[in-house]
């Protein structure tokens, strides 16, 4: 039998073995002869930008679709899931990112549908709490989901794999909703079960958690392994090159003079409209002329909410909100728009964008009033193309051209020319809710740049987001959105990860549950 | 024991039976609108389970069997909505409408040639010597199999919904197509199935209406039924004993206000200031339980409409007027959806929404 080398030079039995993996879908190569090997234990990375083929690799492994070619081994025996149900009969679970969880039913339910035998209901909840306790994750099984945080979704996850003692667990990207504090509890729970046998592929794009955490790497770019290496022998820089097979540019800053407040917004109090949303509570701040205010939080805080009452869609007393010295409360978002206040909310397919109209259409949309261009009641349709098909050079956004429906393009091309919609419209104030979500990391340094060119020419800038990295990449003063309540902003120069994780609320009733050891 | 002409254990007795039509179909529908699937061609299957059951009664001599025939046929509508929407994609409101069309254009075609003929009797399941047991005899032991059937489903369906793991994919299916797929469930094929069962119950409870209610063959038979099971479904927040209750209120006015019709009914005109004056007494009530305060607005208008009450009350008292048969005929539509909104009303999220993927086409991407 083989083996791969652990960190400390041992050599652990291999436990799935990845061999010439192809992959195509009609008009891209998902996955092209990809191989790699993951030890019993081994906490494995899968590395790689939007786009280079780790959610299709690991779909495959889990069964959720078949490769064109190329074998997989686990254990010695050949392994080919033919749906999850066979995957998870053979020991391999998986913790999603989006799109696993149910809202309107409880936790055990949940946890129920990701078996193959799950035992009574009574039974069950009995063995979520014992397990729940045993890894320090505290959950009530009775719960409905959707009344749960974001880090209590994704304990419900990871208990529904552990129920069925998995030997490798599969984890796409599960820090990006979580506070520093339940990263730090959750890798914990993985250090747990990886010295228990339990090997993990880890699938990220945090490179210093990967560092923190991982015994070893495989890094894809377009759907080829470009390379392997041991993250803590290699820093974050480095690994990041390896994935954009570039050399990255750090966004830089002009300093502009503050001006005076262009955005204010004083004790805004909301009801969420959205269901299992949060209500806005007492939100006060001020962003002046050429200041870039970072609103951070964990998602599901009233992120949605703020955006919303910001762009108008939700309104509230007229001198709630005011740009600079218009009191714009009561008005909807057109007339928000003309007194100089855009947004760009976070849903691309349905909220920022109307996924089946064209990207003339789309830019028309919110551009119309400021860019000027209806005419005499009618939409000058030659000068809306131009103005989108200047947003597509600007922002380098791939499509064959302005007349694609929006739906086509790829999440991340869409982003590029929605944010450019909103950058490029003059605005004075600009809200951005997840401004590089989804987003390669070449184009989400671009993103930033011209973030910052807008508020180095006097914008006033609100960017919401969960990337706390980005947030102090842009932001000059920082705040935390925490179950609808604005953190009183700070300077966003000397603060430290620690004072981030406490303004938003440390681990949420984790830090009693887990064992200090 | 008669009032104003109507007996009460004949009216509970026939309201069981009356309902059973809707209720079965509403039963039906509340499965697929649970799986996320919203079939609005209940009517047609109805209509088409209506005459095939009553073609297969005829046919061969047996009710039992013209059943089966009404739920097949009502199923194989209900296949061409699932192969459109389920596997072309087709919008589930279109073909859902489309499918009612269909179905009334086909039934009323087929039915030609059956006009004026008896179908074969359904008879009482239980002896007679305990359906004449007084009182509980005609409610409880005097009906034919399908009023006892339609009972059982709604346990049935209760049971299989909340607790069973059929119920939570069922469930699962319909809340989050995504997510589901994402756990290895097959989306469409589980909707291909509710959708299936639906169409079976509709078609049944359309062969009900043709075989044991009417019983004979008319064109448009089922008369907007369908219709009534959809609105009952949602106003009964897609919960099967609410759904019962739904479908007998309808049927228990349904009753009524024929007797009514038929009695030549009037209405008692002192009754307004009547409930004018319990529902000022009540408010108070309540303010008082509440211990909330009287504006001055508020002091004027109870002065104002108390002396108004009573004077009305004065000149109305023993009056009778003519109940207009246009008031008797919409009041069980009026009143079953009045008290399934209050009884939906003032619960919010989960616990009375609808199945959040309701009326969304699934298709697995990649």
């Amino acid at each position: 039998m083989t083996g791969t080398e652990t960190h400390g030079g041992g050599v652990r039995p291999e436990l799935l073995r990845i061999e010439g993996i192809t992959k195509a879908y009609p008009g891209v190569v998902a996955n092209s002869d990809v191989s790699f090997a993951i030890g019993e234990g081994e906490i494995h990375a899968l590395l790689g930008e939007n786009g280079a083929g780790k959610s299709t690799m690991v779909k495959m492994i889990y069964g959720l679709i078949r490769p064109d070619s190329g074998q997989m081994t686990l254990r010695g025996a050949a392994y080919q899931p033919g749906k999850p149900a066979e995957a998870r009969r053979l020991g391999v679970a998986m913790v999603f990112q989006h799109f696993s969880l149910f809202e309107a039913l409880n936790v055990a339910e949940n946890v129920a549908l990701g078996m193959e035998n799950p035992p009574q209901m009574r039974e069950l909840s009995a063995r979520i709490r014992a397990v729940s306790e045993e890894y320090g994750l505290p959950l009530d099984p009775s719960r409905m989901v959707g009344d749960l945080s974001a880090g209590e979704r994704q304990r419900v996850e990871i208990i529904r794999c552990l129920l069925q003692d998995p030997k490798l667990l599969i984890m796409d990207e599960p820090t990006s909703v979580l506070t520093p504090q339940e990263v730090e509890i959750l890798f914990k729970t993985l250090r747990q079960l990886s010295s228990e046998g339990t090997a993990i592929l880890y699938i990220s794009h945090k490179l210093e958690e990967i560092r923190s955490l991982c015994d070893a790497a495989t890094i894809l770019r377009r759907g080829k392994v470009v390379a392997t290496c041991t993250p803590r022998e290699r820093t974050a820089r480095e690994m990041a090159e390896l994935m954009v097979g570039a050399t990255l540019k750090t966004p830089e800053r002009r300093v502009a003079e503050k001006g005076e407040v262009a955005l204010g917004v004083s004790d805004l109090s909301a009801a969420s409209p959205i269901p299992f949303g949060t209500s806005l509570k007492g939100i006060s701040f001020t962003v002046a002329k050429g200041e870039v205010l970072g609103i951070a939080g964990v998602a599901g805080n009233g992120q949605d909410e703020l955006l919303l009452a910001l762009s108008g869609e939700l309104k509230a007393a007229p001198d709630k909100v005011r740009v600079a010295s218009h009191a714009v409360g009561d008005l909807g978002p057109v007339e928000r728009r003309k007194a100089g206040l855009v947004a760009a909310p976070e849903d691309r397919y349905g909220h920022a964008a109307a996924p089946d109209m064209s990207l003339v259409e789309n830019a028309f949309l919110t551009a119309g009033v400021r860019k000027g261009l209806v005419r005499n009641g009618f939409v000058d349709w030659a000068e809306t193309r131009r103005f989108a098909e200047e947003i597509i050079a600007a922002y380098d956004v791939r499509t064959p051209g302005p007349d694609v429906a929006a739906r086509a393009l790829s999440g991340g091309n869409l982003q590029k020319f929605l944010m450019g919609r909103e950058l490029m419209q003059g605005a004075s104030v600009i809200v951005i809710n997840q401004p590089t979500w989804g987003v390669d990391a070449a184009a989400a340094a671009s993103i930033r740049q011209s973030i910052l060119d807008r508020a180095g020419e006097g914008a006033a800038v609100v960017v919401i987001s969960q990337d706390l990295d980005e947030l102090l990449e842009v932001s000059d003063s920082f705040a935390v959105l925490n179950e609808g309540r604005l953190t009183k902003p700070r300077p966003t120069e000397g603060l430290t990860m620690d004072q981030i994780g406490l303004m938003m609320g440390g681990a949420h009733g984790m830090e009693v549950a887990h064992h200090v050891g | 024991m008669d009032f104003g002409g109507i007996n009460p254990i004949i009216l509970i007795a026939t309201l069981m039976a009356s309902a059973v039509p809707i209720l079965l179909a509403a039963l039906g529908e509340t499965v697929v609108e649970r799986s996320g699937v919203l079939n609005l061609g209940v009517e047609g299957m109805m209509i088409i389970g209506a005459l095939g059951g009553f073609v297969v009664a005829v046919a061969t001599g047996s009710p039992f069997l013209g059943f089966v025939g009404g739920a097949v046929a009502g199923a194989a509508l209900s296949l061409i909505f699932a192969l459109l929407t389920q596997v072309f994609l087709a919008n589930q409101v279109a073909t859902g409408l489309a499918l009612t069309l269909f179905g009334l254009g086909v039934s009323s075609l087929g039915g030609q040639g059956y006009n004026g003929i008896k179908p074969p009797r359904t008879g009482p399941l239980l002896p007679d010597a305990l359906a004449d047991l007084p009182v509980v005899g005609p409610i409880l032991f005097g009906h034919d199999w399908v009023v006892y059937f339609s009972i059982a489903m709604t346990a049935v369906l209760w049971w299989v919904l909340k607790a069973s793991r059929v119920g939570l994919i069922i469930r699962a299916v319909g809340e989050s197509h995504e997510a589901a797929h994402a756990l290895g469930y097959k989306v469409n094929r589980i909707r291909l199935m509710c959708i299936a069962f639906g169409g079976a119950m509709a078609g049944m409870g359309g062969a009900y209406v043709s075989l044991a209610r009417v019983p004979q063959w008319v064109d448009g038979i089922t008369n907007g039924q369908g219709w009534i099971a959809l609105a009952i479904v949602v106003f009964a927040s897609w919960r099967p004993w609410r759904v019962m209750i739904g479908a007998y209120l309808f049927g228990g006015i349904t009753v009524l206000q024929l007797n009514l019709q038929a009695a030549g009914s009037q209405f008692p005109v002192w009754l307004l200031p009547t409930l004018a004056l319990l529902a000022l007494a009540g408010d108070i009530i309540l303010r008082e339980i509440n211990g909330k305060n009287y504006s001055d607005l508020r002091k004027v208008f109870y002065f104002f409409a108390t002396v108004n009450a009573l004077q009305l009350l004065y000149l109305s008292w023993g009056k009778w007027i003519p109940m207009p048969v246009d008031y008797l005929s919409m009041s069980p539509y009026l009143i079953t959806i009045l008290v399934l909104v209050i009884m939906s009303a003032g619960r919010r999220g989960t616990a009375n929404g609808a199945p959040a993927s309701l009326g969304q086409n699934f298709h697995a991407s990649r």
